[in-house]
């Protein structure tokens, strides 16, 4: 087990570092329930019944489609870039990220990078264009000036692909987590995290997904700046003696000081940073958050908040995984028989908080941990509904023309067919290695929802057929390479040798979606080509004006 | 929100308008030259871990413990931040009035 969350994050978080060696054996790897942790749970039902009754009152603000899937686009910048740090600060990067600083110490950082990274550049080439361009999904952007229904499916199948793969990896993150941090029983997890992410999304729709992902980052940076603070108390504030004491009692001494040559070459490493750094422009419920706020100007403080609290954060993380270096490996009241740490490195985080705050706030950040796969896996759920309802249902099948309370009601009903499924594959996979998922998903979204978007809003020669074959060139490459893979092939299906040789796909799959939306692009001679390119003034003119602008006439 | 109609000749207009080209051209000039700084530096920092380890992990002073590594990727998690502070606080202020008057010229 103890490898679990460090494996969501090496491809969730963004590894540049192959990590081979701690994939192998993933969430496959037993987990032993630890005992029952009364003030957790408790402190997580306080967590529940807070963001239930915030869903109440968002349940009654809720009416229109555009309150459901946008929140009636009242989000301010700084509370939607509070709920995009949300989306990052994840149960993974928290619990693994300090997991890993802890047990290699400057490679932690070097995950953090990748991760981070991305931020800027969807400030700089995205962020206000997809707020002038789009509704409520990003697959409005694509299809503007394309042909609507292919496209629409496209980015449908994109989304719902995304959407499938990170919520099995959370699903069954959740019952390994709750085993650890409550003491509770695996199927518990996974039917609470289902339950309770249909009834946010359900009744509260984006406005209430908006708060829960909120609240859980003010907690969590609330519980990890604590943690951090405590710690540097310790050394009396002096980075140099925090360094120094880690130095002294780590088994690896100075060598944590440096990068542990864990980059295997520089293909997966560049391969991986694309995957992290255009992945997360390609993920259908980050880019929907972009939708929440009333315009371009919040978007884009939206980005910078967004990135401030990441950047923090993944400080925070650092500081945490050498704190439990000096406070935690040297207290033997955190070990087993053995020496090694009771529920694995993964817990080396929440141990820090025993050691630190006591009993009640160890409860504090199990109950955070957990309460932030709720909030994620809100999100998914949302973006994948969303997906059903307003890209496949009211784009391809009413042609645009549906009504807006049905389109409100299929979404609904999708919500909770997404509900059961997740439930159903979270207790189906929880022995199956579905730690490939999240990176496949990141990989996906990179090669496929990421250049049909940038190609769309920046191409003018863009046509349907390009979009619509690159695309799924993109997709399908991206999929293939990962199956034929290290992490499938060898780790997954057992056989001896991967036939593609490097753990991410995102360079080769990238580089094939982007040639193939221009090759059948440039070659359309067709007369709707031409339609879609004359377009493009308009397009262009909107999105850097924002004349047009959903919701810019409210603000 | 209505697609675009294509025989609408006012987007033409509007891109004919100078105020429109002097935003445009501003503004995806600041946003390349940031992109290219980040995605540069990044991707130093990538290759450096790649095939200069040695230089991240040797300390910042004779005796110290701290590295060079930690100051770099510190640094740029600050960088990171910084840059899309830059760029907000200019597309924030300056862009978005010269986009209040590109929509006064064009009567929107």
């Amino acid at each position: 087990m103890n490898t679990v969350l460090l494996k969501l994050t090496l491809l969730a978080a963004g590894s540049l570092l192959t990590g081979a060696t701690a994939m192998a054996d993933a969430l496959t790897g037993p987990v032993t329930k630890q005992a029952l942790n009364v003030p957790a749970i408790i402190m997580f039902l306080i967590f529940v019944g807070i963001t239930l009754y915030i869903t109440w009152w968002a349940s009654k603000k809720s009416q229109s489609a555009s309150d459901y899937y946008a929140a009636g686009g009242n989000i301010t910048g700084f509370q939607n870039g509070l709920a995009i740090s949300g989306d990052f600060m994840s149960a993974a990067s928290f619990l693994g990220i300090s997991a890993l600083v802890f047990t290699s110490g400057y490679d932690g950082l070097i995950y953090s990078m990748g991760f981070l990274v991305g931020w800027p550049m969807i400030m700089f080439l995205i962020a206000e264009r997809l707020r002038n361009l789009g509704r409520y999904t990003f697959a409005d952007v694509a299809s503007f000036r394309l042909s609507k229904r292919p496209v629409r499916i496209l980015s449908a199948f994109g989304s719902l692909a995304v959407v499938a793969l990170y919520l099995i990896a959370q699903m069954v993150g959740a019952g390994k987590l709750i085993q650890l941090l409550f003491g509770l029983n695996y199927h518990i997890a996974v039917v609470v995290v289902g339950v309770l992410m249909v009834c946010y999304v359900l009744f509260g729709g984006m406005l209430a997904t908006t708060w829960v992902q909120m609240i859980k980052a003010a907690i969590l940076l609330f519980g990890a700046s604590f943690m951090a603070l405590m710690v540097l108390m310790h050394v009396d504030f002096s980075i140099e003696g925090l360094f120094n004491e880690a130095v002294a009692v780590h088994a690896n001494g100075a060598s944590i000081m440096s990068p542990g040559g864990l980059v295997k070459d520089p293909i997966s490493a560049i391969s991986l940073g694309l995957a992290l750094m255009f992945g997360t422009a390609g993920l259908p419920h980050i880019l929907m958050r972009f939708f929440t706020v009333g315009n371009a100007k919040e978007a884009r403080k939206s980005v910078f908040v967004a990135t401030g609290f990441i950047g923090y954060f993944y400080i925070l993380t650092f500081i945490i995984g050498f704190g439990a270096i000096i406070l935690v490996s040297t207290n033997p009241a955190f070990q087993d028989s053995t020496g090694a740490i009771i529920g694995g490195t993964n817990m080396v985080a929440v141990h820090l908080a025993n050691a630190v705050g006591g009993s009640i706030f160890l409860g504090f950040i199990s109950a955070v941990a957990f309460a932030t796969i709720l909030a994620v896996v809100a999100g998914l759920a949302l973006a994948g509904a969303s997906a059903i309802s307003h890209d496949l249902y009211a784009g391809v099948i009413m042609n645009d023309n549906a009504d807006e309370k049905k389109e409100v009601r299929i979404s609904k009903i999708s919500v909770l067919v997404l509900g059961i499924v997740a439930i159903v594959l979270g207790i189906a996979f929880e022995s199956q290695n579905v730690a490939f998922m999240v990176g496949l998903a990141f990989s996906i979204a990179a090669s496929c929802n990421f250049p049909v978007l940038l190609l769309s809003m920046y191409w003018r020669r863009l046509t349907t057929r390009g979009a619509v074959i690159g695309g799924g060139l993109g997709l399908l490459t991206a999929i293939v390479l990962m199956i034929l893979g290290p992490t499938i092939w060898v780790q997954v299906l057992g056989h001896d040798t991967p036939i593609y040789p490097y753990d991410y796909p995102a360079l080769f799959s990238m580089a094939v979606a982007f040639i193939g939306i221009w090759l059948f692009s440039v070659t359309d001679k067709s007369a709707s080509a031409e339609r879609e390119r004359d377009l493009f003034d308009a397009q262009f003119v909107r999105s850097q004006t924002g004349i047009g602008a959903s919701g810019s006439v409210a603000h | 929100m209505n697609g675009p109609t294509h025989n609408d000749t006012q987007w033409r207009d509007i891109q004919r308008n100078a105020s429109f080209q002097e935003l445009v051209q501003k503004r995806s000039r600041f946003a390349m030259t940031l992109s290219i700084i980040m995605l540069g530096l990044y991707m130093a920092f990538i290759l450096l871990i790649a095939f200069t380890p040695g230089v991240l992990g040797a300390p910042i002073a004779q005796g110290m413990t701290t590295t060079w590594g930690i100051l770099i990727g510190l640094g740029l998690i600050v960088v990171a931040i910084v840059l899309t502070g830059l760029y907000v606080r200019r597309a924030n202020g300056e862009f978005d009035r010269l986009n209040a008057r590109v929509l006064k010229e064009i009567g929107q």
